[in-house]
């Protein structure tokens, strides 16, 4: 197995690369769509809310794969034709948006309305004491569940090799087709997933804790 | 002497519920009016229609020659009056509500450098002088967990003052704080009415009341019952109900 290993680890090192890229591209993109889509949820006008909570619900309601086959195949017959890298990012971003959307939208409602009141009874606008205020103590009460969404997209990268992108469980599977070697070329995919998340997990508490020690409530 | 609050007409529910029923109150400048009433006849709803932090029904209120008008049906106050209003008028919440992830010095320069546009030199210069005149200047980098409740309370005040509102409102300001500690904030909010500050402020604390008020206002189930001055109000109540409830809460 580790001499198999060996002649495999420039495919796998591709593959891991990619992975990982795919996990930090579209975790960025999930953030900031999150963030956006939380902000136009509690939006007091109606024609921002009602259409982010459609839309939030349209993802939550129907498979990452379907999302994945449509932006890549359903787009292009649409004017929009992506790369698979740019279809697996939108994709990935997008879901995780929504889920993330609703993270956000708890933890800003966590932030007490006393918290609100103060600052604007101080003549700070509504945007000031979101960005000076409630996002920076939202934050804070965030970070579990984000960084457990963060593990998990990490593991649903797997579902873009579906659209050729050549990450780790496409190199897995190129690598079996190649040598009908499933047992070792699997298992070995499976220990590199572990490994990269079970660590992840464990950042994730650690920043949980850190910030835990660190954040200042009453 | 220059009215700088005029509240006429107010009316305010929440859903079918009546909370004040046409309010009408005038405070002067350097005035400080003492709110007194039952748990729920409405005190708060009225101070914080002051700053509009309550939309009013109908009515107006014009604070420092600024109006606040009730919002069209369903839309809110329009948020730019409405921050030109709070600029001038300064608010301490019985819970504090300090911002708990900014230290002592930046809860009370925050507002000073985002509102006002205050450089950091300026902000921090007058946030020490106040703190200073709190008697938290000690303190200055701490967290507000690390504070008591009345210096909490104290901090809130200074960070209110940073502003320097024309009109300071207190929504039971003791009223979160051990025993212990109602004295410390008192003292801090004796001085002000000292120096000429105009103050609206909802207490429980009856004995202060009659030491700072100019006058008190009896408030019951939404309705000024009951105008004075503080001998007025508190030894010779007109009417029935005043009595009663001056009789409940100054047993004990
Ligand atoms: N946001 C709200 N929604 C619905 N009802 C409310 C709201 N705020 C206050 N009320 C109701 O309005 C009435 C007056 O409340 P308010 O807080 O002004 O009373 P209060 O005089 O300050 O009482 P307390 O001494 O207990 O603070 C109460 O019956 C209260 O339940
Ligand atoms: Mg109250």
């Amino acid at each position: 197995m580790f001499a198999d290993l060996k002649a495999w680890s420039p495919e796998l090192l591709t593959g891991i690369r990619l992975t990982v890229g795919m996990t930090f591209g579209s975790m960025a993109i999930a953030l900031a769509l999150g963030l956006a889509l939380a902000l136009g949820r509690i939006s007091l006008n109606a024609w921002i809310r009602t259409p982010v909570i459609a839309f939030v619900e349209l993802i939550r309601g129907s498979p990452l794969l379907l999302q994945l086959f449509y932006i890549y195949y359903v787009l292009p017959a649409l004017g929009l034709r992506l790369t698979p890298i740019q279809a697996g990012l939108l994709g990935l971003g997008v879901n995780y948006a929504a889920y993330l959307s609703e993270v956000f939208r708890a933890g800003i409602a966590a932030v007490g309305s006393g918290q609100r009141e103060a600052s604007e009874s101080l003549g700070m606008s509504p945007s000031q004491t979101m960005r000076h205020i409630i996002l920076p103590q939202a934050w804070r009460i965030v970070i579990p569940p984000t960084g457990n969404y963060f593990i998990s997209l990490f593991k649903d990268t797997a579902l873009v090799s579906t659209i050729s992108i050549a990450e780790l469980m496409f190199q897995g599977q190129l690598i079996a087709s190649d040598t009908f070697r499933y047992t070792e070329i699997y298992s070995i995919i499976f220990v590199i997933y572990v490994a990269i998340s079970v660590p992840a997990s464990a950042g994730v508490r650690w920043l949980e804790r850190y910030f835990n020690r660190s954040g200042q409530r009453r | 002497m220059a009215n700088i609050i005029e509240m006429t007409g107010l009316n305010k529910a929440f859903d079918a519920f009546q909370v004040l029923h046409d309010v009408n109150l005038s405070i002067a400048k350097g005035e400080v009016v003492v709110i007194i009433g039952a748990s729920g006849s409405g005190k708060s709803t009225l101070i914080r229609c002051i700053n509009g932090l309550e939309q009013l029904d109908s009515g107006a209120i014009e604070v420092d020659g600024l109006t606040l008008l009730p919002a069209a049906k369903g839309r809110r106050q329009a948020s730019g009056a409405l921050q030109d209003i709070r600029r001038e008028v300064g608010m301490v919440f019985q819970q504090f509500n300090l911002f708990p992830h900014k230290t002592v010095l930046e809860n009370v320069t925050l507002a000073p450098i985002k509102v006002r546009k205050w450089d950091q030199a300026k902000a921090e210069t007058t946030a020490r002088r106040l703190l200073e005149r709190v008697g938290l200047v000690d303190h200055i980098q701490k967290y507000p967990s690390q504070l008591s409740g009345g210096q909490q309370q104290r901090v809130a005040i200074a960070r209110s003052l940073a502003m320097e509102p024309r009109v300071m409102l207190f929504d039971e300001p003791t009223s979160a704080l051990d025993p212990e500690m109602v004295g410390e904030v008192l003292e801090v909010m004796r001085g002000l009415a000292r120096e000429g500050m105009t103050m609206v402020i909802v207490t429980h604390e009856m004995g202060f009341a009659r030491e700072v008020a100019d006058r008190v206002v009896y408030i019951d189930q939404g309705r000024i019952l009951e105008v004075g001055t503080a001998a007025e109000i508190f030894d010779a109540p007109r009417e029935e109900r005043t009595k009663l409830f001056l009789s409940r809460v100054l047993k004990h």
